[in-house]
């Protein structure tokens, strides 16, 4: 079985944040650590600040106060591209690009400056690994609902981020693609390489896939076992 | 009636025999739109990605204009370019007036605000979505823009088609600053209207079958355009 490792060279650390919309505060002096290799799953009703906080985590959204730090290593980074693109998020409504698959797993390749040869190596490999290989030269607007969620996780596994959040990735998925994404996540955890932290308000799928629960309760990112307490 | 008939027969004998003069009046009417299409797309691009994509005093003042230049009348462009560039006026002194640069100079004028117009819409539609994805795969700011542009680009492509359609098939303009001069700035357009109005229907037979070939061919590439952009939404 694949315990999951302790990764002591990666800390994401969300120092007391706070935002609100409208003057609603939605996340009220909220501070997390994420340090450990494996799969985080952040629990919440809805409206409860999930997807606002793995927005401010990806800096795609900036906190009205408190801030992002990313240890990596010996390196400490701020708020600037090059924590950018050592974390991702998959968004909850992916984002495809009018393109083919292939295209679109292939942009954060391209975006770094990696060539054609190193590219289609680890654009199919990513394609593989989500089970998207047939889909390779389709355009990518054309895919269900299902295969859109899978390219989005191919798109962000190949750039090799060192922490990956997915905000609700079967939220709107029938029961056979949950169960591929489900898998694809556990197949993540086993390959050790990155930190995985994903929202959900299964409460199933959180026992399935979680090696540390959290709940978002009250404007606050707290550590949980029993996810009851999510409700 | 004969006339007409002979004139349809001499201008078929025109396009059949590639004849000198009617090539260079078609080759110079493509030089000159296909010059003012490039410099009106260099220029509404930018123009139509600054707007969509920064904020600034007086953008919508800006916008406004670009849509409401979007028909501006290719008489009046003329008259205003004719007066400017005419010998007494302030740009006389450049003797542009009648050459071909001063017909493409009149036509940018007439394509610039389709295509910064045509090209801003296309840039704003574009689902923000788009921008937040490329920023989440690690895109660094200008990446971020030029994959927005590249969403944006099928109907960038139909602003700069429905351009070259209007300055292709535009008279009014030319005519006044260009002055139809034989072997020099004669087009299809110009030459049609004045050798029509002079009875000489066969030049103009030929060059009217022409101009309506490229008119149709620009018609049915913006339909399969406008056509991918429906697919993209
Ligand atoms: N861009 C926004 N503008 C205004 N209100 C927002 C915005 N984003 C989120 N909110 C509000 O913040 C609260 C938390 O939203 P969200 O983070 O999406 O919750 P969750 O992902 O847990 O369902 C909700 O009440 C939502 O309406
Ligand atoms: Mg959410």
């Amino acid at each position: 079985m694949s315990t999951p490792r302790r990764v002591f060279d990666l800390r994401l650390t969300a120092f007391n944040i706070c935002k609100s919309y409208n003057g609603e505060p939605v996340l009220r002096d909220c501070s997390f650590s994420f340090d450990k290799s494996g799969t985080y799953v952040l629990m919440g009703p809805n409206g409860s600040g999930k997807s606002t906080f793995l927005r401010i985590c990806v800096l795609l959204e900036e906190p009205d106060e408190g801030e992002i730090t990313y240890f990596s290593g010996a390196d400490v980074l701020k708020k600037d591209i090059e924590l950018r693109r050592r974390i991702t998020l998959l968004l909850p409504r992916v984002g495809v690009f009018n393109a083919t698959v292939f295209k679109n797993v292939a942009y954060g390749l391209r975006i770094r400056g990696i060539k054609g040869p190193e590219i289609k190596e680890r654009v199919d490999e990513a394609l593989e690994f989500v089970g998207l290989v047939r889909k390779r030269n389709q355009n990518a607007r054309l895919l269900s609902s299902g295969e859109i969620q899978r390219l989005g996780i191919a798109r962000a596994m190949v750039i090799e981020p060192e922490v990956f959040f997915l905000d609700e990735p079967t939220a709107s998925v029938d029961q056979k693609n949950t169960e591929i994404i489900e898998d694809i996540i556990l197949k993540m955890k086993e390959r050790g390489k990155s930190i995985v932290v994903i929202t959900t308000h299964d409460i199933a799928q959180a026992n399935r896939l979680a090696d540390w629960l959290l709940l978002l309760k009250d404007g606050k990112v707290i550590p949980s076992r029993r996810c009851a307490e999510a409700y | 009636m004969d006339s007409i008939i002979e004139g349809f027969i001499k201008a078929f004998s025109l396009i059949w025999d590639l004849d000198r003069e009617f090539l260079d009046i078609i080759f110079l009417s493509l030089k000159v739109s296909g010059t003012a299409l490039l410099i009106a797309t260099a220029a509404g691009l930018f123009t139509g990605a600054l707007v969509g994509f920064k904020r600034f005093p007086g953008k919508d003042f800006i916008l406004g204009l670009l849509n409401t230049c979007m028909g501006l009348p290719p008489v009046a462009v003329g008259l205003f370019l004719y007066l400017l560039l005419s010998r007494s006026g302030p740009l006389g002194f450049m003797g542009l007036l009648y050459t071909p640069s001063a017909m493409v100079t009149a036509q940018s004028i007439l394509a610039f605000p389709i295509v910064a117009s045509l090209c801003h819409s296309a840039i704003v539609s574009v689902d923000p979505i788009i921008r937040q994805a490329s920023r989440t795969l690690g895109a660094k700011p200008f990446q971020i823009t030029l994959t927005v542009i590249n969403e944006a680009r099928y109907g960038i492509m139909s602003g700069i088609t429905a351009a070259f359609g209007r300055v292709m098939a535009e008279v009014g303009a030319i005519l006044i600053v260009g002055g139809n001069i034989a072997g020099y700035t004669r087009v299809m357009t110009t030459t049609i209207a004045l050798e029509t109005d002079k009875g000489n229907f066969e030049l103009a037979v030929a060059l009217g079958m022409i101009l309506l070939t490229i008119s149709l061919i620009i018609n049915m590439a913006l339909y399969l355009i406008q056509k991918r952009v429906m697919v993209a939404r």
